[in-house]
């Protein structure tokens, strides 16, 4: 039962991770027809603001190491912290949700940037084309990002009242061996609420509904005078900030590296595709039901009938799926059919 | 009686004139150096210059790790060529090195982009064979691809000196006459931490293994699995694991109610990282089980993976094959030199790489030709010292080095941004050694069509 429990637990936890991205490459797909190859960079993006900022909090004093004299090795101590004691160890060690704060704004503005600079002059050449140009922007991207912090992953720890587990048995009494790390537990939360967010701002407020209306047809909303293909811009960047802040929030689960984005975008396709192209509900389900079935998948108990099963699920699963619903689980008639 | 003589050649005098062709013929591969000269893949003639083949990972998860062996390879050309303060080449002894080239050729190199995946590194090591005509390929930082390249030199009569390849099979099933290792292996490392294991944690431990799902995992997994059994810990569960598989969550939590009260990461590099981060986050070690604390043990790891880890590799357990801080004088000349050229020290995977440019240049000055099979035979056998790690032997029959072995632990307060590995133990070469007939494989010939 535990066993159970605990991979339901990291299956949601997963599945949010591939929902969140997800979310952002529907989102885009839907209102402006473009097929993102680069939207795994946008959540690498994210997850270096964080490193930005942490960089920027432990700018340091360097008091050089006498007893070494073949380089320079020195120990640092943050200037934050000299000058405001616990106050400045305390930014520090908050700095990867108050990095949030920094990231926003330069997901925002790179969002637009890319959007108008490149993705508005595909618009209407074929997906082949799209996919081509947004994946050779992803690969500039990333070696970008390689040849200024290296290659190697940098620890953003989380911060040091949340380091630790939480007693989940406990609170459905199950046992007190049932731990789960209350970063990722934050992490759930924090998916939850922004893929709520997104769904509410599409369906509760005008903008969103005039979004809305230019899915379905961009014509005629264009007709009735709404400047419809700057609210898409809009949307691209909406979708930059989310792909962002979900970058940022999942730097203490992965230390970031160069490369993260790249990882997370062929699972976030294929999430794509089951869900349903074009679909935002489709996109959050099939996140979530992937991300446990992957997770049960690798329990020992599984793998010692099927070995090696953990490796294939999800792309046996996107195959059952296709081949049982042909336009994912909630795709709409019309969405890439030509 | 006819005596007249008939005119043409005798057969008496076809015998003499063709044994005395022969003898003529031959001569030259007694006496004459290099006179093997047409014999063999990319000699370099009557050149000046000698061209080597640095196969390294300028792409991919390990291009830092690339970056320092690359690094490191043109600091042992510039000492070989005479340029800088010779770095080991003051050091390392019996040496034939005198800083002017080598065999009187300058040498130069050719670089390839391995990115970790063994088609891409056997096609960039193809390219320095046969377009850039490097007479020696070397380098890489995982044993897939050193197991792949090696295969390549072989069928090719190239030198492979390999690079950071930690895998037993490298010098084991998939051992091959014209490959060299100066690293250590899985089964040096299980050697070396068992004793140490057993001060620090008792023979009482129930262990789980995860492990990296190719063949360096598997062959680590095996290796401590038998040195931990060996000490009379139980192995509860071993675990395989997708490379690059990120979040190792579902791999992790089992751990929890496994009754385990030791987890050994069999991961390198990103996966090292990643699993360690994330094994520390799920609280393994506050946890107590069978009332003992629970502990993590990662077999192989290097300062760079250890920078990567941030704080969750403090304490941990470990083995390395070199570390800058070690003061024999071979590896102070090497870190000072390194040191003075590109202002940090150099990694685990650079001394490796720098030490097996300067045995192979030794071996042909030894050999007095390039001709790999005179090479191979000197390099075969051969005791050195003053590269680090004190006194090591090239093994004849397996080409894999022995030496001391360093068993570090994470550094609990380091003194600077590289102080991040504090040695605990320096295991004797001795206790590392084995039989190589354990790991099977063969060699192979020395002339290769």
């Amino acid at each position: 039962m535990d066993a159970i429990f605990i991979q339901i637990l990291n299956g949601l936890d997963k599945g949010a991770a591939y929902a969140l991205i997800a979310l952002g490459l529907t989102l885009v797909f839907g209102t402006l027809g473009i097929v993102n190859f680069a939207h795994g960079a946008l959540f690498m993006l994210g997850a270096f603001c964080a490193v930005t900022f942490q960089k920027l909090v432990t700018i340091s004093d360097r008091v050089r190491d006498e007893g070494v004299t073949a380089f320079v090795a020195y120990k640092e101590t943050p200037y934050l912290e000299i000058w405001f004691g616990d106050t400045g160890a305390t930014i520090i060690d908050y700095s990867v949700p108050l990095s949030i704060l920094f990231a926003i704004p330069i997901m925002l503005l790179i969002g637009f940037v890319m959007e108008r600079g490149l993705i508005k002059h595909f618009y209407k050449r074929s997906h082949a084309e799209q996919i081509l140009v947004t994946f050779g922007l992803a690969i500039v991207i990333q070696e970008l990002i390689k040849a200024y912090f290296g290659a190697n992953p940098i620890p953003q720890p989380a911060p040091e009242i949340l380091a630790g587990s939480a007693n989940v048995g406990s609170w459905f009494g199950l046992g007190n061996n049932l731990v789960y790390p209350w970063w990722r537990l934050i992490y759930l939360t924090f998916s939850g609420v922004t893929i709520f967010s997104v769904f509410a701002f599409l369906k509760f407020t005008t903008y969103g509904m005039v979004v809305r209306a230019g899915m379905r047809d961009r014509e005629t909303v264009g007709l009735l005078g709404i400047d419809i293909e700057r609210r898409f811009t809009i949307v691209f960047a909406i979708a930059a900030m989310v792909a962002g802040v979900a970058g940022v929030m999942y730097t203490p689960i992965l230390p970031p590296d160069y490369h993260m984005g790249m990882d997370f975008l062929v699972l976030s396709f294929v999430v794509v595709v089951v869900g349903g192209m074009g679909s935002l509900g489709g996109a959050v389900c099939a996140g979530f039901l992937l991300g446990i079935v992957q997770s049960f998948a690798s329990m020992n108990e599984v793998k010692e009938i099927f070995p090696g099963i953990d490796q294939i699920i999800l792309y046996l699963v996107a195959v059952i799926v296709l081949l049982v619903l042909p336009r994912g689980l909630m795709g709409r008639t019309g969405v890439m059919d030509d | 009686m006819n005596d007249i003589k008939k005119p043409g050649v005798s057969r008496r005098g076809l015998l003499k004139a063709g044994a005395i062709t022969g003898l003529v013929a031959s001569t030259p591969s007694f006496f004459i150096k290099d006179a093997w000269a047409a014999d063999f893949r990319n000699n370099p003639k009557n050149t000046g210059e000698l061209k080597l083949g640095f196969n390294v990972p300028q792409s991919g998860p390990y291009a830092d790790e690339g970056a320092d062996e690359l690094r490191a390879y043109k600091l042992a050309v510039q000492h070989l060529n005479g340029e800088g303060d010779g770095g080991m080449l003051n050091t390392f002894k019996p040496s034939m090195l005198t800083g002017k080239g080598v065999l009187g050729k300058k040498v130069t190199f050719a670089t390839g982009d391995t990115q970790t995946k063994s088609d891409a590194a056997r096609a960039s090591a193809k390219r320095m064979i046969e377009k850039d005509g490097v007479l020696m390929v070397t380098g890489g930082s995982s044993s897939g691809v050193a197991v792949a390249v090696q295969s390549l030199c072989q069928e090719q009569g190239i030198i492979f000196m390999a690079g950071l390849t930690h895998s037993n099979d490298t010098t084991g099933k998939d051992k091959r006459r014209y490959g060299f290792r100066h690293f250590f292996n899985a089964y040096m490392s299980g050697a070396a931490l068992a004793p140490v294991l057993n001060k620090e944690y008792g023979s009482d431990r129930r262990a789980y293994h995860l492990t990296a799902d190719y063949t360096w995992g598997w062959t680590q997994e095996e290796s401590i699995k038998n040195s931990t059994e060996a000490l009379g810990w139980e192995t509860v569960q071993t675990v395989k694991t997708p490379v690059g598989a990120g979040d190792f969550s579902q791999y992790i939590t089992p751990v929890l109610n496994s009754g385990a009260d030791v987890l050994i990461l069999n991961h390198y590099g990103k996966d090292m990282i990643n699993s360690l981060t994330q094994a520390v986050q799920f609280g393994l070690r506050d946890k107590q089980v069978n009332g003992k604390n629970f502990e993590i043990v990662v077999p192989l790891f290097s300062r760079l993976m250890a920078q990567g880890a941030g704080d969750a590799i403090k304490g941990i357990l470990g083995t390395t094959n070199w570390n800058w801080s070690l003061q024999d004088d071979g590896s102070q000349a090497f870190v000072k030199s390194f040191g003075a050229e590109y202002g940090a020290p150099p990694s685990m995977a650079a001394q490796t790489c720098y030490a097996q440019t300067l045995l192979y240049a030794n071996a042909c000055e030894m050999a007095g030709t390039f001709y790999p099979p005179e090479v191979i035979k000197q390099l075969e056998g051969f005791n050195f010292d003053g590269m680090g790690n004190g006194p090591t032997f090239y093994r004849a029959e397996d080409h894999q080095c022995f030496k001391d072995v360093l068993v570090v632990r994470g550094n609990e307060n380091p003194s600077s941004q590289f102080d991040l590995l504090k040695v605990v133990d320096v295991t004797p070469r001795a206790q590392v050694e084995y039989d190589w007939n354990i790991f099977g494989g063969s060699l192979g010939p020395y002339i290769v069509e």
